[in-house]
This record gives structure tokens, C-alpha cells and sequence, in this order.
């Protein structure tokens, strides 16, 4: 924060100059010039796997019904979905996107998913934030190796900003990254690997389990500010709950302080951010329960973004992934495991939206991955690299050479940018 | 050998492997640890810097003539004199040392000239306490800094067992600035040598004859016993034959106590003023030593000065009930609470075939097959576990922090709860809140644990086969990098050993 606070200072010193800076413009490239255009990107993580059937659910696919079962969304009636086209449905825990949709300020992209084809949530990540065709150990991500092609494409300010505890790999690199940790940092993390305890010691130390349960519950009863209007908790398993009103206040607090850095004349422009908890394999609740709730946060996140963006609003995209989707059919814990394709989201004043990008591959048993999966139909670096081209400007070479190695092949994607 | 000794050696009978320790060690386990028993030298905590405990006793005793002087000369008459130096004030009885040369101080503080102003000066104690909290904290920076590095993690192990054996307690004012030193000095010289060398050095450190109110014992029928009217405390000659030998049970009486007692009178620490010894050291004052020969045990004790009591401890380091007391401290230490019969007795057999030789009895318990064995049950203390946190993640120890969390988990370093030390049952460590504040622990080591540190491999690594196949899948199946670290943390591989 001091850093960031040092280094706008003296940028602001820098403007004050008046002549000199005026001098100055006329020597900058065109680009920079033309840029009353002042283009800002965030991505968001989700980290744990989203359940894109969940989130974008395709009720107008005649097997969906018959696969979700009870965590179905209902066509009509009570947790109905919100109307997107034909075939999809929004996840009605997110009225404020739907909104954006509506506005033409949200796109998107069904059956989508990085060149990962395995079901591990690290090297899932890795994938996603190295930019690279598969797993193999890297130090830099692709928003990084982007942010250094900035200057090529006359943007200012090739600096980073990264939320949370740590920069992920995503924002790692050779370009320098402010990073922030918000005061409620990770609750959803922190719920997660408590169930996840719970379960481990179970399993294996009766007594270790009995004491961690009763630790959890003395810190619970503690911290039992929560607000009746929270969603009742009606799992069987207590410690996953994260009250709604606390995890939105986690996930918009994350979003309104990238808003605010992304915002400030001359911040940062590139920034990242994670939220954690998208591993729903039992009770996964996507009407009422976890993932709702989940969803819920995140929407209240876009809105608490829009709203701090302010004007810059129209310069901006904000793009949500994840590492993979989930398992096309509910399992016996009415949840569902690691899968393959799912849905991105494209949201902000510069996205062409209001409309799904979908080469939909069915939901018949023969179109399923491996017999299971959603089949991937669209590289999401097709996606990317059509955001990072059109919206900053990255020179064309760039985004098949160092951002994304190896990716000739797949051409950026056309008009994701209004 | 099973696949499970390189990681017994590294836990059990370590602080935890570092990065590659494991596969390094893996071809021989035993004879890793049969070396690092060779060099009474590893015991040591490389040069420091540290001071010496009779440096900083005497330090503090100066700092509180200084400002006992300096309390009397702004004392007021006419108000009432309030707490002014809590810590001074406790002092006054617990510093204070021999009289048999001059007492450091006059015994009683100078008067506080009939009550001395409630707004006295700066408060005096802060200069003393704050000569005591900086020897700790940097005993402890040491401490954690060498046990997060050392390669002979099995002689600080027994560095860790024995201070505990023969603990003092920071709490004690007068025993905080020594409380390291004391470690260093009578506890590291001797793991690797022989237990009536360090039962020696131990009870005639002014650390324990402080922390067990020896230095102001003084023989009734002793000069200054019948000219003061001063007399005995047993504090430190019953813990001696609790505690130290021969352990509840052993065979001694009240009788016994009380003549030890006796016999330990004079047993003290120079003041400042003392002509004869360095100010702060061992000192022995014939004026307070109880005249007469007294029966111990059966043995009598002729009359005589302090080879009376070296004597006693002498032959308590070699009798039958300490060698078996130690023998099952030792296994229910790191085997088991209900360690095999047949390992207590191995050990026991050792420690009277070598006269008490701690490096056969080390050796002892490492080839003992049963050692091995005995399922991992003993969930790791507080400094252990922050120990093994930091050598699995390779974290730069951060001594204040640490120390912080060490007592924020349950057991503040050097400030064990009585003289019996810290519990040692196989889940002593394992209640609700202190789990908490572990999970709390493991995020934020996680969170700063190499930042590309894959989990699967990180677990491989520190434990091999003896990772159970739930925790393996747990850890696989975690969201994101820093909750598979932190997971492990917190797997029962890890919290037990």
C-alpha cells in the first residue's frame, strides 16, 4: 500500500510539471494520445473448480434436468433461473450480473476451458495461470508476461496489482506487482480446510478429531455475529457454512479495494484477484446452499466493482475464470467432482455482452468428456488473447509468442470488445 | 528396515526433516543418528554473543541497587509508599543473595524513609527488567534459530529433554536473565556426558538455586541462622530427590528431605560486595551451612562443607531408582506415555552398567527395535511444532514471533508451568483451542512457504511412505496450493510422532 501510495505521488509530481509534460505527450505514441481510451483488465480466480452447468445452466438442453436432478435449476417457479437466451439461464443468485447482461456490460462463454485436461486443482491452476499448453513448472503467469508488453502497446504504468495474501501465479513475473491484503481475507479458504480437516481426522485420528470439532465450535459460538438474514443452514455440515452477509462482506471488500487502485488516475491498470472455495463436491447448493451463497458473494463483488470503477467503468473488463468445471451428472452426495469445460464471464463497460458465446457439445451421454465431463468446445486462451489484443492493445506477435507459447493456432477471438 | 525410519528419525527422535533430509538419511536412519551422538560439541549452540548467566545476574543486581538507591533518595516522608517497583520490591527477597559476605544489598531495602511519594521518579524497574527480558529474548532467538538449522536435531532433542528434566521458569524474575544461560551452561555440556556431571552443575546453578529459593536457605544452627533468626527451605532438596532422582516413589522420606535441606545450606550466589567470588557465580557461605553430619538415605554424611551435598548428589545420580526414574522419563518422552516394559528396562540397565552415561543411554534408546516400532501417538509440543514448520518450509525464524506463538499455543519457552516441567502425555497438546490457533499457524506458514511449492511434492519429500493414503489424498485434492500446505501442517503425520 506504501509502495502504491509513493509511486502515484510521484507521478503526480510528474504531471504537475505542466510544459514539460505537455513536451512530453508529443513524443508518446499514437496510441497513448488517441487514449482519452484508458483500458483496465481484471482477472478474477476462482479457485476450486466452478460449476459453470450451475452458474450458466443450460435448461433448454433437454439431458440437464435428468443429470442435475434435485440440484437442477428450475425452469420456472422458486430458485428459477434469470433468462439469458434459449438454452441458458443465469444463477438466480445473481441479479446484479444479470443486470449487466441485460446492459450489454456482460458476455458469456459456455463450454470453455484452458488446454488442462486432467483433474487436479494445482496443476489445473498452473495451467490457467501460466499461460502454457500444459503442465510444466513456471515461475511467471501470462498477465504478467502481458503487463511487460504494455509499454510496446503505449499503455503507462506496466505495473501490476495483485489482492490477497499472496500474488498468485498469474501475476508473477518480470513486471513489478503491488499487491494488497484485504483485512477479511480468504474466510471461504479458511471454511473449506476446516471441512476438509474434519473429514481427514475422521477418517484417520479419533482424537484429533474430537478436539478439533470442539476447538471449532468454541470459535464459532465466539464468533456468532452472524445475521439472521443469513440463508438457514440446513447441511449436515456446519463448518462449511459462511454466512452470506460475511462472505459477501470478504469478497466485496476484495472487490472494492481493486476498484480503487484500478480507478485512481494513475494506478495501477492490470490487476488480480481470487476467491477461493469453488470445490463443491457434497452438498453443493446451488439453489440455496454453498454455491448460492458463493455465487451470491461473487455478484455482490461485480456490483461493488462497478460501482467503485465509477467512470472508468467503460474502460474496463473484468475477466472470470477458473481452473475447470465439474462433473455433468450430480454425485451421491449432491454435490459434483472435478470435471472438464464450464463458463467464463466477460464483464465491464468495454465488453461487447449480452449474449452467450457457446459451441454447445450437448449433454448427451456420447457428447459428455470421458463419458462424464461438459466437452470443451472453445480454448479459453482464444478468449483471452482476443481481450488482451483488442482491449490493451498487445501486439499480435506477443500474444502467440511470449504470453502465450505456442498458441499460433488459436487465432484471438473476434469482437469481445465493444 | 521399514520405509517409516527415515522419518521416525527425522520425527521421533528429531525436530522434523528439512527439505531432501529425508532421502538423504533413508539408506541408514540408525546410523544418522548414531553419529550425531559422537561430538559433545553439537551440543553447543554455536558463539553467540550471549552473556553469561553470572553476567547478567550481576547486572540485574546492580541495576537494582541502582534504583532501590535512587527510590530512597526521592522518598518523601510523610506519604505512604505505593507499588513504586513491583519487580524490585519481590527482588528484594529473591536477589538478594549470601549475606556470608556482605548481601548485595542490605537485606532489607533502605528504608523507604517512612513512605516515599506515589509519583517517585521514572519507575525504577523497568531498567531491570528490561536487563532480564533481553538476555531471554535473545537466549530464545538462539534457541529457535539453532533448532530450526542444526543438522543433529537428536542431540537437541536431548538438549530439549534434559532442560525439561531439570527445568527453571522464566516467570521467576530473578531466574528470566539467566534462564538460557542456564541451559547453556549446565544443560548442553553435559547431554552427551555423564548424568552426575550435569545433576552437578545443574543444582548449583544460581538459575536453580533462584528458582528454587536455595540461595536464601540458611541453617537454623548456623551462625547466621542463630543470629538472624533465619532458616531452612526445602524447596530445592525435595525436588532433588522428586524430581531430579530418584523420582515419587523412590524411596525416600520427609526425613531425608529435610536433611538434604541441611545439607544445601550455603549453597548460594555471590553478591556484588563478594571479596571471594565473581559477583552473580556459585558461591558457598560456611556462615549459613548447617553445622553437623546428617543421614541421607540411610548414609551418613560427616560434617563438612559443600563436598557434603556434592556427595549426596553423588550418590543419587547412582542409585537403582534414579537410573529407572530416568530410564521411563526418557521412553514415555519419545515413544509413548505406556512405553514397551522391555525399552524402560534397556534403558535402565544402560544408565547403571555406564555409571550414567547419557550418550550410551541415547544410543540405547535408538537401538532399541521397540523405539521404532511403537506407532506414532506423542502429539508434538508447541516449540516442536513451530520447529517443524519452520524446518519443513525452510522459514526464516522470526525469535519474536515465535516466542509469542509458542506461548500463545500453550507452552511460553522457558516458563514451564511447576518444577515437574511440561506434561508430557501423548495428547497433552492436543486440545480444542490450541488445534485453532495450529490451523491459524499453518495458514499463515503456507501462505509463506515457497510460493511454488507443490504439496504433493512438498509431502513426498518431508514424509515419504509414511504419509497415510488419506492425508496423500486430502492434500491432492485441495483447492489451491496454500490449503494442501496447510493441510499438511495439520495431517497427524505431521502434529504426531
Amino acid at each position: 500500500m506504501s509502495s502504491l501510495e509513493a509511486h502515484m505521488i510521484s507521478r503526480r509530481t510528474f504531471l504537475r510539471g505542466g510544459v514539460a509534460s505537455l513536451a512530453l505527450w508529443g513524443l508518446m505514441p499514437r496510441t497513448a494520445i488517441a487514449g482519452a481510451r484508458d483500458p483496465r483488465l481484471l482477472v478474477v480466480v476462482l479457485r476450486g473448480g466452478l460449476d459453470g452447468l450451475a452458474a450458466v445452466a443450460p435448461i433448454g438442453d433437454p439431458d440437464y434436468a435428468r443429470l442435475r436432478g434435485a440440484i437442477a435449476l428450475p425452469a420456472s417457479g422458486e430458485g428459477a433461473g434469470l433468462p439469458l437466451d434459449s438454452l441458458f439461464a443465469l444463477n438466480a443468485a445473481m441479479p446484479a450480473l444479470h443486470a449487466l447482461y441485460q446492459r450489454g456490460d456482460a458476455l458469456i462463454v459456455h463450454a470453455v476451458h484452458s488446454p488442462y485436461r486432467g483433474r487436479s486443482h494445482f496443476d489445473g491452476q498452473d495451467v490457467l495461470e501460466s499461460g502454457l499448453a500444459g503442465v510444466a513448472r513456471v515461475e511467471d503467469g501470462w498477465l504478467n508476461r502481458a503487463l511487460v508488453q504494455l509499454p510496446a502497446a503505449g499503455r503507462t504504468n506496466p505495473r501490476g496489482l495483485a489482492i490477497g495474501a499472496m500474488v498468485p501465479l498469474l501475476m508473477r513475473g518480470a513486471a513489478p506487482a503491488l499487491s494488497w491484503i484485504p483485512k477479511v481475507n480468504d474466510l471461504p479458504l479458511r471454511q473449506s480446510t476446516i471441512a476438509r480437516l474434519h473429514d481427514l481426522y475422521a477418517e484417520t485420528d479419533p482424537v484429533l478429531a474430537r478436539a478439533f470439532a470442539e476447538g471449532m465450535e468454541i470459535s464459532r459460538v465466539a464468533e456468532a455475529d452472524m445475521p439472521t438474514s443469513a440463508p438457514a443452514p440446513t447441511q449436515p455440515r456446519p463448518a462449511l457454512q459462511v454466512p452470506g452477509a460475511r462472505l459477501n462482506r470478504e469478497f466485496t471488500e476484495a472487490a472494492e479495494a481493486a476498484a480503487r487502485f484500478l480507478s485512481t488516475p494513475d494506478g495501477p491498470r492490470i490487476g488480480v484477484l481470487s476467491y477461493n472455495g469453488w470445490d463443491t463436491h457434497a452438498n453443493e447448493g446451488p439453489l440455496k446452499g454453498q454455491l448460492a451463497a458463493r455465487l451470491g458473494g461473487l455478484d455482490a463483488a461485480i456490483h461493488a466493482f462497478e460501482s467503485g470503477m465509477g467512470l472508468a467503468w467503460k474502460e474496463t473488463i473484468v475477466a472470470i475464470v477458473t481452473e475447470f468445471g465439474r462433473t455433468a451428472q450430480v454425485n451421491g452426495t449432491q454435490g459434483t467432482d472435478h470435471g472438464m469445460a464450464t463458463a467464463a464471464l466477460l464483464v465491464g463497460g468495454a465488453v461487447k455482452g449480452g449474449r452467450v458465446l457457446a459451441d454447445w457439445p450437448g449433454l448427451k451421454e456420447a457428447a459428455l468428456y470421458e463419458g462424464r465431463d461438459l466437452a470443451p468446445t472453445r480454448d479459453l486462451r482464444t478468449v483471452l488473447k482476443g481481450v488482451l489484443r483488442d482491449h490493451l492493445g498487445v501486439p499480435a506477435g506477443a500474444l502467440a509468442g511470449s504470453i502465450f507459447p505456442g498458441s499460433a493456432a488459436l487465432p484471438p477471438l473476434q469482437g469481445l470488445v465493444a | 528396515m521399514s520405509a517409516r525410519d527415515a522419518v521416525t528419525a527425522l520425527r521421533r527422535f528429531g525436530l522434523g526433516p528439512k527439505p531432501g533430509e529425508r532421502a538423504r538419511i533413508a539408506a541408514d536412519p540408525r546410523g544418522f543418528l548414531l553419529q550425531s551422538l559422537t561430538d559433545r560439541a553439537k551440543a553447543q549452540i554455536a558463539d553467540t554473543g550471549l552473556e553469561p548467566s553470572h553476567v547478567v545476574f550481576a547486572a540485574a543486581m546492580a541495576a537494582q541497587r541502582r534504583q532501590r538507591l535512587a527510590r530512597a533518595n526521592a522518598a518523601e516522608p510523610g506519604t505512604i509508599m505505593q507499588d513504586g517497583a513491583k519487580e524490585g520490591m519481590q527482588d528484594t527477597a529473591k536477589e538478594g543473595a549470601a549475606e556470608a559476605a556482605p548481601a548485595p544489598e542490605p537485606r532489607q531495602a533502605p528504608q523507604p524513609a517512612p513512605g516515599a511519594s506515589a509519583a517517585i521518579s521514572a519507575p525504577p524497574a523497568e531498567k531491570l527488567g528490561q536487563i532480564r527480558r533481553e538476555a531471554l529474548l535473545g537466549e530464545g532467538a538462539a534457541r529457535f534459530r539453532h533448532a530450526a538449522a542444526t543438522d543433529n536435531a537428536l542431540v537437541e532433542r536431548l538438549v530439549m529433554f534434559w532442560s525439561n528434566h531439570f527445568c527453571v521458569s522464566a516467570n521467576k524474575g530473578p531466574v528470566r536473565g539467566m534462564a538460557g544461560a542456564y541451559e547453556r551452561e549446565a544443560i548442553r555440556p553435559h547431554v552427551l556426558g555423564r548424568f552426575v556431571d550435569m545433576l552437578l552443575a545443574v543444582e548449583r546453578h544460581p538459575a536453580m538455586l533462584v528458582y528454587l529459593d536455595n540461595h536464601v536457605s540458611v541453617g537454623p544452627g548456623s551462625r547466621a541462622g542463630t543470629n538472624r533468626g533465619l532458616g531452612l527451605n526445602e524447596n530445592l532438596a525435595r525436588e532433588i530427590l522428586e524430581l531430579h532422582t530418584l523420582g515419587v516413589g523412590g524411596g525416600y522420606t520427609q526425613v531425608d528431605v529435610t536433611s538434604l535441606a541441611r545439607i544445601l545450606t550455603g549453597w548460594t550466589i555471590a553478591n556484588l560486595d563478594n571479596p571471594r567470588a565473581e559477583p552473580g557465580r556459585f558461591f558457598f557461605a560456611p556462615p549459613r551451612h548447617e553445622p553437623g553430619e546428617w543421614t541421607v538415605l540411610g548414609k551418613r554424611y560427616p560434617a563438612g562443607g559443600v563436598e557434603m551435598g556434592e556427595a549426596v548428589l553423588r550418590d543419587l545420580a547412582a542409585h537403582r531408582a534414579t537410573a529407572r526414574h530416568i530410564a521411563s522419563k526418557l521412553a514415555r518422552h519419545f515413544v509413548a506415555a505406556e512405553p514397551p516394559p522391555s525399552l524402560v528396562a534397556k534403558l535402565e540397565r544402560t544408565f547403571l552398567a555406564t555409571g550414567g552415561d547419557l550418550a550410551a543411554l541415547a544410543r540405547t534408546l535408538v537401538e532399541a527395535p521397540e523405539a521404532w516400532a511403537a506407532p506414532p501417538v506423542k502429539v508434538l509440543p508447541p516449540y516442536d511444532f513451530l520447529v517443524a514448520v519452520m524446518r519443513g518450509f525452510t522459514l526464516e525464524p522470526r525469535p519474536e514471533l515465535l516466542m509469542r506463538l509458542s506461548a500463545q499455543l500453550g507452552q511460553p519457552l522457558w516458563r514451564p508451568p511447576s518444577p515437574a516441567g511440561w506434561p508430557d502425555a501423548d495428547t497433552t497438546w492436543a486440545a480444542p483451542s490450541a488445534l485453532r490457533e495450529r490451523l491459524r499457524i499453518a495458514e499463515v506458514a503456507a501462505r509463506q512457504a515457497d510460493r511454488s511449492a507443490d504439496p504433493r511434492r512438498v509431502a513426498e519429500d518431508l514424509f515419504g511412505a509414511a504419509l497415510g493414503a488419506p492425508t496423500a489424498e486430502a492434500i491432492a485434492r485441495a483447492e489451491v496450493r496454500e490449503q494442501g500446505l496447510e493441510l499438511l501442517i495439520m495431517s497427524p503425520e505431521f502434529q504426531r510422532r
